[in-house]
């Protein structure tokens, strides 16, 4: 077990100076100065300089590389082109609001597919089945910005139990927080949960026929019995990997649904810097979303391992 | 009293019958085998006495187990009767068990699961379980997982489940069907000793008449869902009378009317062949460590001859089998066909590949199912520089049909139309098609029912007289073997240990193995 995870540990750590480079090439073979667009189309020559100077567009590829990774590892992201402020404080603040907002909706993914997975793969071709399926069916197909559209006009506009869209922040309350989020929330599991519980049926319904749950049941097992025991963790692998997406996913890919509900998150802000050109903050953000999403893959990786001793056995 | 009385049974699954009036009953301490091919609904009869059916099965009929009237019980009572006083052993030991749990705790559970004992007394009489069937506690402790067990090692797993309870009926599916014949042996004997040990009644389902020859007290015939013929196993053979029982017996014994045509000159030399593997590598950066599959093996296969490769799995016959197709390189030695290398360099070399085909074992897997019969057989044209187009390959197509003993009308259609036996043949004729000189068979025959297998063995004898081919027939079936090889070569470990013509290597084996080899193979008992 601990060979599996220092191989993994050092896969991650190749991953990661991979995308950096990757990411740094990509920002720079991009056209556009920083500086002249920051200034404007009137700027003077001397202004420019002094401003490029400052930002540290001067160096060679290699330095600024150096710089940027050098900085990163020590917390420091630079400073923000357009906002004048610090990148790590700027991503601090709307990490607070993603981070917290991906968990919750896996979480609510989790808690809803795990069961609905598990009951339609327990009775196959009957009613409780086709009624998951038809659901789930659904909730992929419907876009999750018109159903948080939906659940404003019926839950904020109507009934006044949520407020439309906005943050408060967390020093004013975690439950005045964790409602704010509560809508996004259910916004962004929806789709997930209908995917994930589409997983786990014909995941448990692959490991259902196995010879070793034929062997069970002739042990005097229940078809409960050899679900639960048997066929419930051999099934867990395919739902692990597509969990691990589903996060990386959550975390960057609420953009819309950060529109929609006028949210300070991680999406909305590289959607921003884009559009300004602020290089530094869009670096520092994909940068930072790569380390989540290969985080995450280990931690994917290590519970695979916890799952199958074949794994832990083979590194 | 009898044990287990089944009585007029019927079963239908979705309408379609399975069964019709299937008789049958086992005492306490007997061991009753059931015969039949596949689909002649033995492993259902197995499946009906414990009510694991499909969906959709419907039994009428008698099945009493030890005064229960199986087909009446509730879910809730049947399990307390599964796994307490009747247990299963299946055929797949591979996939038996549960890949992710100790092999403990799967012994244990049949015992958690019907008295209400501790986690720790249920692990103490597992490891009893464990221990009788051969599983000592220093090199099988409880906390193995199956991956680290080999098949046989896996099937007694499961006869310890099966047996942790001392069940009165012992239900066995072809329990050694996937196993080598020494282990096969070893399994049998295990089996027998249980039964007569712990008096229970055994119901031993095979297709291999010459498995349940030697170890049942009666033998139950069954064929296309009926049972045709029932006595006693001592003097079964003697006084059968069903034709179909018959053929059975006669196909199972059955040796293919052929000669030696072999010829002075060598087709295929094989010299000093090494085939080595890399295993994973321990460290990050050590050298991997290796693995000879194959020792520095030589010998000649003369045209016309038919020559056999018997050994049992791992020994190293498949891995030879692909350096001589040219599907892997070998790292020494050298393999020659008709005096031309078979690899040059890094490529397979064409000339001589054309000229050497294969059969493999599973006629369902080796088949794509979305092409059609005609593309299927051509397949190998691609050998060919100049593969023959229109009329041409449609004769040809027509007549590889033809010589396997099917229809030209017969390629317009796909591979799941077909049986088992047909698969074969239509494997046989995309062998032929492009006319080679050596047509290797992988276990060939492995996979078919006795009565096709017989036809197919015929089917090869006759092919081999029209065209003067030369087999290379790898099989772990030492009866198969003896019907169609004139010479045979037995490998252990990687290495030859014993070679010669076929009938003296059977009849006077020289090296302990093989000997171990032929003693371990179940016999029927000599024809009346």
């Amino acid at each position: 077990m601990l060979r599996y995870t220092l191989s993994r540990l050092l896969s991650l750590g190749i991953s990661l100076a991979v995308a950096s480079v990757v990411i740094f090439l990509a920002i720079e073979v991009l056209p556009g100065d920083p500086a002249a667009y920051m200034l404007g189309l009137n700027a003077q020559p001397d202004t420019l300089a002094a401003l490029r100077d400052e930002l540290g567009l001067n160096g060679s590829l290699w330095e600024r590389y150096a710089d940027w990774v050098g900085g990163m590892l020590r917390g420091d992201f630079g400073t923000s082109y357009t906002y004048r402020s610090s990148v790590s404080e700027m991503i601090g603040e709307r990490l607070w609001v993603s981070l917290p907002l991906a968990l919750y909706a896996l979480t609510l993914s989790t808690v809803i597919a795990f069961p609905a997975g598990i009951w339609a793969a327990a009775r196959r071709g009957k009613a409780a089945d086709v009624t998951v399926m038809g659901v789930t069916q659904l909730g992929v197909a419907i876009p999750n910005f018109w159903f948080a559209m939906l659940m404003v006009l019926v839950f904020a506009i109507n009934l006044r139990w949520f407020s439309a869209g906005g943050f408060p922040g967390w020093d004013k309350g975690f439950w005045l927080s964790l409602k704010a989020l509560t809508l996004p929330a259910i916004a962004l599991a929806l789709p997930q949960a209908s995917i994930l519980a589409r997983v786990m049926r014909s995941a448990l319904l692959d490991t259902l026929s196995e010879d070793f749950i034929r062997t069970a049941r002739a042990k005097g097992l229940t078809k409960g019995q050899a679900l639960r025991r048997h066929a419930l963790r051999n099934a867990l692998i395919p739902v692990l990997t597509i969990i691990g997406m589903q996060f990386s996913f959550l975390l960057a890919g609420g953009i819309i649904i950060e529109n929609v509900f006028f949210l300070p998150g991680l999406g909305r802000m590289i959607f921003q810097a884009i559009s300004a050109r602020d290089l530094i903050v869009v670096e520092s953000v994909v940068m930072l979303l790569v380390f989540a999403v290969v985080l995450v893959n280990f931690m994917v990786e290590l519970a695979y391992a916890l799952v199958d001793p074949r794994l832990r056995a083979r590194a | 009293m009898s044990l287990l009385e089944i009585s007029n049974l019927d079963l239908d699954i979705h309408g379609a019958p399975i069964l019709r009036d299937v008789s049958l009953s086992v005492a306490p301490g007997q061991i009753v085998g059931v015969i039949g091919e596949s689909g002649s609904g033995k492993s259902m009869t197995a499946f009906t006495v414990l009510q694991l059916l499909p969906e959709g099965a419907q039994a009428r009929g008698q099945v009493t187990l030890n005064g229960h009237d199986m087909l009446s019980l509730s879910e809730a009572q049947l399990c307390r009767l599964r796994g307490n006083e009747v247990g299963m052993v299946f055929q797949e030991p591979m996939t038996a068990l549960n890949p992710i749990r100790t092999i403990g705790e799967q012994v244990a559970e049949t015992i958690l699961i019907h008295e209400k004992v501790s986690k720790s007394e249920a692990m103490a009489r597992a490891r009893e379980a464990l221990n009788r069937v051969e599983l000592p506690a220093d090199r099988f402790p409880l906390s193995r997982y199956p991956y680290e067990l080999s098949g046989g090692q896996r099937q007694r797993v499961v006869i310890a489940m099966a047996i942790a309870l001392r069940p009165k009926l012992l239900i066995a599916d072809e329990p050694t069907t996937a196993l080598d014949v020494t282990t096969q042996a070893q399994i049998l004997a295990l089996l027998t000793r249980l039964v007569r040990e712990d008096g229970m009644g055994m119901l031993m389902i095979t297709h291999d008449l010459a498995v349940v020859a030697d170890m049942a007290d009666d033998i139950v015939i069954m064929q296309k869902g009926r049972v045709v013929e029932t006595g006693p196993a001592a003097t079964l053979f003697e006084t059968m009378q069903h034709p179909y029982s018959k053929a059975l017996l006669a196909a199972s014994t059955h040796a293919p009317d052929r000669e030696d045509g072999t010829t002075e000159q060598p087709l295929l030399t094989v010299r000093n062949v090494v085939r080595a593997y890399s295993l994973p590598r321990k460290t990050l950066f050590g050298a991997p460590a290796q693995v000879q599959a194959v020792k520095g093996v030589s010998f000649d296969l003369k045209r016309g001859e038919s020559l056999g490769l018997v050994g049992e799995s791992g020994c190293g016959k498949s891995t030879l089998t692909r350096a001589i197709l040219g599907l892997e390189q070998v790292q020494g030695g050298e393999i020659l066909f008709d005096g031309q290398p078979v690899f040059t360099g890094t490529q397979v070399n064409r000339a001589v590949r054309r000229r050497m085909q294969v059969v493999f074992q599973d006629p369902y897997g080796s088949f794509n199912p979305r092409h059609k019969v005609a593309r299927l057989v051509t397949e190998p044209f691609h050998l060919l520089d100049k593969p023959p187009t229109g009329a041409a390959r449609a004769a040809a197509i027509a007549e590889a049909l033809t010589s396997v003993g099917l229809s030209p009308e017969d390629q317009h259609k796909y591979i799941h139309e077909f049986s088992g036996g047909q698969r074969q043949r239509i494997a046989i004729a995309r062998a032929l098609i492009i006319k080679p000189d050596l047509i290797i068979l992988d276990e060939a025959v492995s996979a078919l029912d006795v009565q096709v297998r017989a036809q197919i063995l015929d089917l090869l004898a006759d092919l081999s007289k029209r065209f003067g081919l030369t087999y290379l027939f790898i099989s772990h079936d030492l009866s198969v073997v003896r019907a169609i090889t004139d010479r045979v070569l037995v490998m252990k470990s990687g290495e030859f240990v014993e070679r010669g013509p076929t009938a003296q290597v059977f009849d006077a084996p020289q090296h302990d193995y093989t000997k171990a080899l032929i003693a371990a193979a179940p016999r029927l008992p000599e024809e009346a």
